[in-house]
């Protein structure tokens, strides 16, 4: 983990001690970086902050109810509690909340386990491979309480799904890199979990190829849990033999639910899928493993032993351009692909440079419609390349404006998403 | 209904008003005679009427831009409305207003079948999308009960849901992409086709806010594949408990239906006499559990939630045999409304939010209430996700009926919230429950939820008088409350 800064660490025990936090940070004008279990301080642009903000002591479960599907937690609970406590009830976060510290940590750090938190994969809207059918991160954050910019404490949502009252500020603060306010406690809803998960590999398919199947897979009605596609490359990083050991790049479907249904929705995408080669089946475990993999991008690779790591772009595009977006890409710069979200996700790892080629990833997005996120890279190319994708005036505006009036004095995250915000 | 004060100097303009709007649109499009302003005098909670000011009838987003870009510079309030079918009072008009109706935004612009969605302006019906897409095997999960009229700008701007949205979830889950046009002209995107959008979740801020925050002018929605098999059950039970107690057992076990709908006697007999679906009429209350997906799993869970049932002492199970059977349980489910009103001139639909475990005790203390209040009330219930609609029949041509019917809504929805739930799952806020947003939120939450406005629209001129009890200027809001040198504080550790 990177150094901590030299200037104070503010650590409140409670949620009256995080409103005083800030008080003073708005009285001594003091900008804070916001931080909870610290796996994720090198995602977005580095933050000029005087203070550390640190929420590790915000960490209960405060009231799960499984039977009402919703669980409150303070927001730096370890997200490995709350996996916990949801499967000994045999549930789950339904989101699959991707674990990005895997791709900046240390060797030492990964044996110590994740710190991340549920506060931090909200703040960050991290979702992963279930996306496409359960929803994203934004989706089950149903209420929150917080202490604005304003050294204000204030709440939004409730304990229930449907609930209409008042703006939605469940989702504009999920996905705010803390640049709004500081979460003391979420509110989430829980999934029942599958009884059983299966995945059908294809092997040997090109990336255009590939992410056809997946679309067909996706609209079809067996209601596919995670739809990928591993270039060679990537499926030779993997932990599971069946993918690293194919010698070609593969292509995964994944199924989940109940036991005879799984079955008979595997055995659907098989006949469907069939004729576009070799296909085998991942039982539970390696299921488990090779989707992990892909949810935390730990297939792409550091590159190089001793040299910096490659600059690594989250790609968010209409799913059937994923593979031409990576295409135009390869054409100009030598980058790797994965694909996920059945194309609609592209990471891609680039040769480490100075602007981490990202005038051609931003062109090779704009010609297909989305957005790019530079997830990994060097502090001084974060501060000099634009993170997030440049947003047009009128939207930029909008969004300093929302800043400005959540966080008036900038003391929260200041720059982290974009400059000025 | 208190609203904002009509502003005099916005009124006295009115015939420059109706000549600077006929530069923008066409003549025709603008509406300023009386018997035809009537028709946009209320939306679907017609208790509350209002003559608007004026009407005008876009055709384009640049038409919506340069029609707000000139009330913006005049000063003129805008009230938008898509089909008028809410039940909050959202398109309530205003007497100093243009109510700026979306109707002419009626086309599909594109479906995209390998993205998996549907690019479409506002004044498309929901029904509609599902409709286009049904050829080639998919739909549009969210289905509010007017879906057949109710437009998809004002679902998003509702927030709408439907009984299926335990499973697929709301219009805000569904949602990909948004154009508006904000309260100066600005045209603003939000998202596209892909899954998430960059930056802030504008998307989801604006979904649901009630045309406060700006003009919907495209929506693109996710379209989902069709279950290849649907099948219902229709269960009795001799107590509402009963019936609570089966749904915890469904969801306890880690099945989430499709749909899972609880009709109490009042509402059973209205519906069977109104469209006659067959319910069992010895029953207190009744379950529609809908089960999708592959056969296999359909038939694998229809087995279980009989044995649910079984063990929880239902009174009548039975297993939709063909798809004429399955719709026929949903017949009366979706005709409660107008079930309801053949038996009262009038009547009032709630829609609190609950734990679902809180259900039979609400359900009592609405019965106590309706005995208190002299009034009938049949309750229609999203069981699945605790969405509660009580139907409070009245007679609005009995003086003081209307007023006693409010006070009971208003302590139904404030018992919800005092159990944990929420004013409104659904319908929205609007004029209707404007002045309940006290009992969930105290003057910060507000404060802050009002300065989300003043980012979009600093002179509230957009649908001013709904969801906010009380106005507050921007300027006033703005403000930061520094204590400077006050302290030491001396409670927070540091290190």
């Amino acid at each position: 983990m990177a150094a901590l800064p030299t200037g104070e660490v503010l650590k409140p025990a409670d949620a009256e001690q995080l409103g005083e936090a800030l008080r003073w940070a708005v009285a001594e004008t003091r900008p804070l970086e916001v931080v909870g279990g610290g796996t994720k301080r090198q995602l977005g642009r580095p933050v000029q902050s005087a203070a550390l903000l640190d929420l590790s002591a915000l960490s209960k479960i405060e009231n799960y109810e499984p039977e009402e599907l919703v669980l409150s937690a303070r927001a730096a609970t370890p997200l490995a509690e709350i996996e916990a406590a949801l499967a000994a009830r045999d549930q789950m976060l339904a989101f699959e909340p991707a674990d990005y510290g895997r791709l900046y940590a240390t060797a030492n750090d990964c044996a110590n386990g994740s710190r991340a938190t549920l506060g931090g994969a909200l703040a960050c809207n991290l979702s992963g491979p279930r996306r496409i059918k359960a929803g994203a991160a934004r989706d089950h954050l149903l209420g929150f309480k917080a202490v604005s910019g304003r050294a204000e404490t204030f709440k939004a949502g409730g304990r229930v799904v449907k609930n209409v009252t008042g703006y939605d500020l469940c989702k504009l603060l999920a996905g705010s890199y803390g640049t709004l306010a500081a979460m003391s406690e979420v509110t989430i809803k829980v999934l029942p979990a599958p009884e059983r998960t299966r995945t059908v590999l294809l092997f040997g398919l090109d990336d255009a190829a590939a992410i056809g199947a997946l679309g067909a897979a996706v609209a079809s009605p067996h209601e596919v849990s995670g739809a990928a596609h591993l270039p060679v490359p990537a499926a030779r990083r993997s932990a599971v033999a069946y993918v690293s050991g194919a010698g070609a790049a593969v292509t995964a479907v994944r199924v989940e639910g109940f036991g005879p249904s799984v079955l008979a929705r595997c055995a659907a995408l098989r006949a469907q899928l069939g004729h576009l080669g070799a296909i085998e089946e991942l039982h539970s475990k390696h299921s488990l493993t090779l989707w992990q993999e892909v949810r935390d991008a730990t297939l792409l690779g550091a590159g190089a032993e001793g040299a910096a790591p490659r600059p690594l772009w989250r790609l968010s595009v209409p799913p059937s351009e994923g593979p031409a977006v990576a295409a135009r890409l390869q054409a100009e710069t030598e980058a790797e692909a994965l694909f996920d979200w059945a194309g609609g996700l592209v990471w891609l790892a680039v040769a480490p440079s100075a602007d981490a080629a990202h005038e051609a990833v931003r062109a090779s997005v704009a010609a297909a419609g989305g957005h790019a996120t530079l997830i990994r890279a060097a502090p001084e190319v974060r501060a000099t390349v634009p993170v997030f994708q440049p947003q047009p005036p009128a939207l930029a505006a909008l969004s300093a404006r929302i800043k400005a009036n959540f966080d008036p004095a900038g003391v929260l995250n200041p720059g982290r998403m974009y400059a000025g915000v | 209904m208190r609203m904002p004060l009509p502003d005099q100097a916005v009124i006295a303009q009115r015939t420059e008003l109706v000549a600077a709007l006929r530069e923008i649109v066409a003549a025709d499009d603008v509406i300023a005679d009386e018997a035809a302003l009537r028709a946009y005098e209320c939306d679907a909670l017609s208790a509350y009427r209002q003559l608007p000011f004026l009407v005008v009838l876009p055709r384009d987003t640049g038409e919506v831009s340069r029609v707000l870009k000139l009330c913006g510079a005049r000063g003129v309030k805008v009230v938008p409305r898509g089909a008028g079918t809410g039940l909050s009072g959202g398109a309530l008009p205003l007497a100093d207003a243009v109510t700026l109706a979306l109707g002419k935004f009626n086309r599909i612009l594109e479906i995209d079948y390998a993205n998996r969605c549907v690019v479409t302006q506002p004044g498309v019906a929901n029904l509609a999308i599902s409709q286009a897409v049904d050829a080639a095997g998919f739909y549009y999960a969210p289905d509010p009960s007017s879906q057949i009229a109710c437009s998809i700008g004002g679902n998003v701007a509702e927030n709408a849901g439907g009984v299926h949205c335990l499973k697929y979830g709301l219009t805000t889950n569904n949602l990909l992409g948004l154009e508006m046009v904000l309260m100066d002209g600005e045209v603003v995107r939000f998202g596209g086709k892909q899954f998430d959008s960059e930056g802030y979740d504008l998307l989801g801020l604006t979904t649901g806010s009630e045309g406060l925050l700006g003009v919907i002018t495209e929506v693109t929605v996710r379209i989902l594949p069709k279950p290849s098999s649907v099948c219902a059950l229709l269960l009795g039970f001799a107590s509402n408990e009963a019936a609570g107690a089966c749904v915890a057992e469904i969801i306890g076990a880690g099945i989430i239906p499709a749909g899972l709908e609880m009709m109490d006697r009042p509402a059973i007999h209205a519906t069977e006499d109104y469209c006659h679906p067959g319910y069992p009429l010895d029953a207190e209350a009744i379950l529609i559990c809908e089960l999708d997906g592959p056969e296999v799993e359909v038939d694998h869970l229809v087995a279980r939630v009989r044995d649910f049932a079984e063990g929880c002492g239902a009174t009548s199970v039975r297993v939709s045999q063909s798809e004429e059977e399955r719709l026929r349980y949903w017949l009366g489910r979706k005709s409660a409304f107008p079930a309801a009103a053949r038996i009262a001139p009038d009547y009032y639909v709630m829609d609190g939010t609950i734990p679902r475990a809180r259900m039979p005790e609400v359900l009592n203390r609405i019965a106590a209430l309706a005995r208190e209040y002299d009034l009938l009330v049949a309750n229609v219930f999203h069981a699945g996700d605790g969405n509660l609609h009580p139907l409070i029949m009245y007679d609005a041509n009995n003086p003081g009926e209307l007023e006693r019917t409010e006070e009971m809504g208003s302590k139904i929805l404030k018992y919800c919230v005092e159990v944990g739930g929420v004013l409104t799952g659904e319908h929205g806020v609007g004029v209707e429950k404007r002045d309940l947003m006290g009992e969930m939120f105290n003057e910060d939450d507000l404060n802050q939820q009002q300065r989300v406005k003043c980012a979009f629209d600093p002179a509230q001129l957009l649908n001013p008088g709904k969801m906010f009890p009380t106005l507050h200027r921007c300027a006033e809001l703005g403000r930061m409350h520094v204590h400077r040198g006050q302290a030491a504080f001396p409670h927070l550790p540091r290190f």
